[in-house]
This record gives structure tokens, sequence and C-alpha cells, in this order.
């Protein structure tokens, strides 16, 4: 049992507690009129809502990997886990819906049926796409949470205090855009150890600079317009001015970057696999199911079960993202009726 | 024992500093303001009337703006020496605005009810019943239908009723004095005569004082109680708006009142101002 709250506490606690944060957020904005109006045009927008199902589809099946319950044997394993159990292991490769192990002179028969193949080390294929699902979601929702408002609230600042904050600001994203981002990257897991904690703090800390430099310049396009002046002359304060008037108005390019900024998350895990310092080992990530079929792919004849399911699953998230996004941006957009 | 006036300005002068040297926005100027009286100042663009207008709550972004010397007095207090906090409690309370361009001057992403309201809720929090408030107050700028229309963004309103909305907004403060910088520039010229009917009224109902900042002589007449004329930073003329319009002294105001064009006048070149004889008259 003491095992069981350490896991708990440690890792996934963050996690939790950031949908828990997204959640208290939704249910706060659900209450404002401007969300309940973008709402009523979100349930419209058929594509949208396609893509808002299979989000929560993906969203759902990283939850089953995510939640743990006890375990007599092993402590604790993940409701996907306990669910799969029943699946057997094969001693290597075998194609889809194959009865033979791959590549097999003899012809050994299996352990029982795969409809996606089993991987090198005779894992279900299908099996391991489902539990990759948690991988991509933790480092694409952690790096989103830390880079997302830092980013923002960096640049919003910048662009509308200038001078000396200006200054500062782009002293520090400059310095940090000047080090190849790689090498920075790997500097920083190395330093830090690896883990998805810290890879998404390495992605974020290095992530944030692009958005920052786009909200400054949306910024200063913004204060220099007068509402602004308008709402200083209303006798708002410097904060309320931050947050009330100048963050709606960037909001857009904040939900866009987040959304797009997400699929490069994903991509970015596959390369810091490729280099020995992404997921820890053991944890499935469709990053490493794609590096490890670069080199199945030149066997003959070739294994293309394993990445394409990697990938499949890869862009089938990011193209429900990419939708969802754009929905999102023209239910916000008040200029629409 | 005379009260001090609403509002006075001594020996004001603003200075820019660019890159490209410094600019004397205005020069030394002086001017006084009693409670329910309506003031014009009228000057081409770049007289300095806007500036002067937005340093009387220090909204100018300084720099490049400095306040090189003088004083502005609200109600006997120098609006210069105020705090951060202090200024925040004189903007919108003490003193509203009304800007030139309606359409930018909303903000964009929320209705109409909401910018008013966040103006209730920061000066006046002892409203209860907002929504009542914002209906009076757009009613009172006649706003047709204003328990439906307060829904409305900004951009689903035209640029007459988007101004009414802005003056609604301002007023809905219960300001002491309203400076309205050119609040009919940006609309076409119904909706201009319409918008300064509306202000002549609201100020005898009110009984507010008014800054009207305008480049046109034409709408002052009728509203103002004194003008002044601003000419490159400095006030060039000062009087009753009457004696003003009706014998200018001053040859920039002479000039600019030829410059209001006259229904039924003899077909003739409409005046410009020329501003080398006017340099060399001093």
């Amino acid at each position: 049992m003491t095992r069981f709250f350490q896991y708990w506490l440690t890792q996934d606690a963050i996690v939790i507690g950031a949908f828990a944060l997204v959640f208290f957020l939704l249910r706060a904005g659900a209450k404002n009129e401007r969300w309940q109006r973008a709402w009523l045009r979100l349930k419209k927008d058929r594509t949208g809502m396609i893509a808002f199902a299979v989000i929560l589809i993906y969203l759902g099946l990283g939850a089953l990997e995510l939640l743990q319950i006890p375990d007599p044997t092993r402590g604790s394993r993940s409701i996907l886990d306990a669910l799969t159990s029943g699946i057997p292991n094969e001693r290597t490769y075998s194609a889809p819906l194959a009865d033979e192990l791959f590549g097999s002179v003899r012809g050994e028969r299996l352990e029982g049926r795969h409809l996606l193949g089993t991987d090198v080390l005779g894992k279900d294929v299908l099996v391991q796409t489902l539990k990759a699902c948690r991988t991509a979601l933790i480092i694409g929702g952690l790096t989103t949470a830390i880079y997302i408002p830092f980013g923002t609230l960096m640049g919003i600042l910048a662009g509308y205090f200038r001078r000396w904050v200006d200054d500062l600001i782009q002293y520090i994203y400059s310095t940090l855009a000047s080090i190849p981002e790689i090498l920075l990257l790997v500097a920083i897991l190395l330093t830090l150890g690896k883990g998805l904690g810290t890879m998404s703090l390495a992605l974020g800390v290095t992530g944030w600079v692009g958005l920052c430099r786009l909200i400054r310049g949306e910024t200063m396009r913004q204060s220099e317009r007068p509402y602004v002046t308008a709402a200083r002359a209303l006798g708002q304060t410097h904060w309320k001015i931050v947050t009330r008037h100048l963050l709606p108005n960037v909001m857009h390019l904040v939900l866009i970057s987040a959304v797009l900024g997400f699929s490069n998350i994903v991509l970015a895990e596959a390369i810091l696999s490729y280099l020995g310092v992404g997921a820890p080992v053991g944890t499935s990530s469709w990053g490493a199911m794609i590096d490890s079929g670069r080199t199945e792919l030149s066997r003959d004849p070739f294994v293309w079960w394993n990445i394409t399911a990697a990938t499949v699953a890869l862009f089938g998230l990011v193209l429900s993202l990419n939708l969802l996004g754009d929905s999102l941006r023209r239910a916000f957009d008040p200029k629409r009726g | 024992m005379p009260t001090a006036p609403l509002l006075e300005i001594r020996d004001l002068s603003i200075h820019f500093h660019t890159e490209n040297g410094v600019v004397e926005a205005v020069k030394n100027i002086s001017l006084k303001l009693e409670k329910g009286e309506t003031l014009a100042v009228v000057g081409e663009s770049g007289s300095g009337k806007s500036v002067t207008g937005l340093a009387l709550t220090r909204l100018l972004p300084e720099p490049p703006a400095r306040y090189v010397s003088g004083e502005i007095l609200l109600e006997g207090r120098d609006v210069l020496k105020m705090s951060a906090r202090e200024l925040r409690g004189i903007r919108g309370n003490k003193i509203a605005y009304i800007f030139q361009e309606p359409s930018t001057s909303l903000n964009p992403v929320f209705t109409i009810r909401n910018q008013i309201a966040e103006a209730i809720k920061l000066h006046r929090p002892e409203v209860n019943d907002i929504d009542t408030e914002i209906v009076k107050y757009l009613d009172m700028v006649g706003i047709v239908n204003p328990a439906q229309r307060m829904h409305d963004y900004p951009h689903q309103l035209s640029g007459g009723m988007q101004q009414r909305a802005m003056i609604a907004m301002a007023l809905s403060m219960q300001p002491d004095l309203l400076i309205a910088d050119e609040p009919t520039t940006a609309l076409d010229v119904t909706i201009q005569a319409q918008i300064i009917d509306q202000l002549r009224e609201l100020k005898k109902r009110l009984d507010m004082s008014i800054i009207l900042i305008t480049h046109n002589f034409g709408i002052i007449e009728g509203i103002a109680d004194r003008v002044a004329v601003m000419f490159r930073g400095k006030i060039v003329e000062h009087g009753e708006t009457r004696s003003v319009l009706s014998n200018p002294q001053h040859a920039y105001t002479k000039a600019l009142i030829q410059c209001i064009p006259q229904l039924g006048a003899k077909r003739r070149r409409l005046a410009t101002i020329d501003h080398a004889a006017l340099e060399a008259a001093g």
C-alpha cells in the first residue's frame, strides 16, 4: 500500500493536478457569457465536435494507463494493463493476424492472434500504441502547461510595459534562442536526469521563446489601439489591463500556438528518444516506436506494423488537435454572428 | 470665500523627447474651468489640443512625454504630483474621456454591457443592480432598445451607436468633467449633429463640465460657453464663444473660422490656412 501512494505522489500527481486545473478553468469559464456562446457555436461545428470526440478518446486511453489500481503481485498496475493482461507475449516479431512467428522457418505457432502484430520483444503492438497515449499526453500536456502561461505572460509584459521590462525579457529569450535547441535540451535532461517530468520542463524552457516573441509583437500592436488608452482613462490598474484587455485579444494566438505546439512536442519526444535521452526505458512512446521502426524497415520482408501503428496514432491526435484548434478559434471569434 | 475652480491649468508645458530631438507640443498654456461650464479647445491637428486633454490625467506615455513646467489643479490638487494610485482614483471617477475613434476605443472582444459594467464596478461599487444602471445610461444617450443592444459586441453597432455607447460608459461613472476628444470626427455629418445635440442636452441635465476638443469651429456654437484656440502648442485666443466667433482677434482664428463652409454662400474655393503668412505675422 505504501508503494501505491508513493507512485501516486511522485509522478502522476502533477499530471492529475494539471488536468484538475484545466477542469477548474473550464468550469469557471462555463459561467462566462463569452464561453457559453463559443460552446453553443462549437456544438454546431461538426468537424470540431468529431475532433473533440477523438481527443476525448485519446484522453480516456491516457487516463486508463495513468490510473493505477493495487495489484497483489506487483504493488500496482494501470487499469489498461489489467484490462489487457489476457493478451499473451510472443518471443519476437509477428505479423498482424499471423498464426506463425515472423520469418520463422520451422513455422512456430503463436500463443495468440494479434491485430497489429507484435514487436521485437514479442509485445502486442496495439497494446503498446494505446499505452503510449499516456506518454504523449503527459509530455504534451505538461510541456504546454509549463510554456504556454509563461510565454504568454512574458510576451504581454514585454509588449505592454516596454522599456527595461522588454529589454530584460528580450535578453533572456535571445540568450536561450542563441543556444542550439537540441544541445540545450540534451544538456538540461542530462543535468536533471531522465524522466517525463524533466523532459517536459526541458521542452518548456526551450519552447516558450517563439510564443513569447509572437505575443510580444501582437501585444505591442494591440496596446497602440485606443481601447487600451480608454481602459487607462477608466482608471484601470496595469494588471487588469494586461489580464482583462490584452490577454483576451492575444488569446487566439495562444490557442493556435498551443495546438500546433503540441504536435511539435510529441515529435521532439521522438527525436530525444532517438538521442537516448527520451522517455525512460520501459515507457512506451510513439517516438520510441517510430525510432525503432527505422531499423525494422530495412529487414526483408520489412516490419511495417510497428511504425504504422505509432504514426497513425500520432497523426490522429495531431490532426484532431489541429481541427479542434481551428474550430475553437472560429467559435471564439466575436466577428461571427 | 471663492472656492477653487474645478480645473485650473497654470503655465503647462509638455515636451516629447524623440530620436529626432525635442518636440515642444504644449507651450506655457493656462486655462480655467468652473463647474458646469463647457470649454471648447479648437485647433488643427498637431496644435497640442489632444496632448493637453490626455495630460489632464497623465495619460501620455512617459517617456517620450515630459511635463516640463506648470501645474494642473483639479479642485486645488496638482494632478502632476499625484501617485499612480491617486491618478487611478481620478481617472473615470472625476475626469472621463470620449475618444475620436469609437470603433477602436471599445474592446472588440467584450459586449457593451460587459465594458460599461467594468466602469461601474470600478468607480461605483455601491451599485447593486448593474444591468438596470447600464440600461438607464444607454437609454439616456439615445440608444433604442437598450436592454437588448447592450448584449451586442462593438462591431455589431454602427459608428454613431458605438460613440453613444462610449458616452454612456463615460457618463455611467458620473464624472465631474467629461473630456470629449474629437468625438464626432470619425462620424458622418448628420450623426455629428446628433451627438453634439446629445452632449448639449446631457450637460444641462447632469450639470457636468465638458472640455470639447475639436478642429471644427462649426460644431461648437451652442454648446461651448468659452473657446480657447490653440496654434502650435500655444493658446492664441481665449474668450466667450460668441464674441470669438463674431469678432476673432488672432489671424489664425480668423483663418479657422473662414474654413467653415457656409450653406447657401456664394460659390467659391474653400478657404485654407496659409501657414507661411501666419508665421511671418507671428
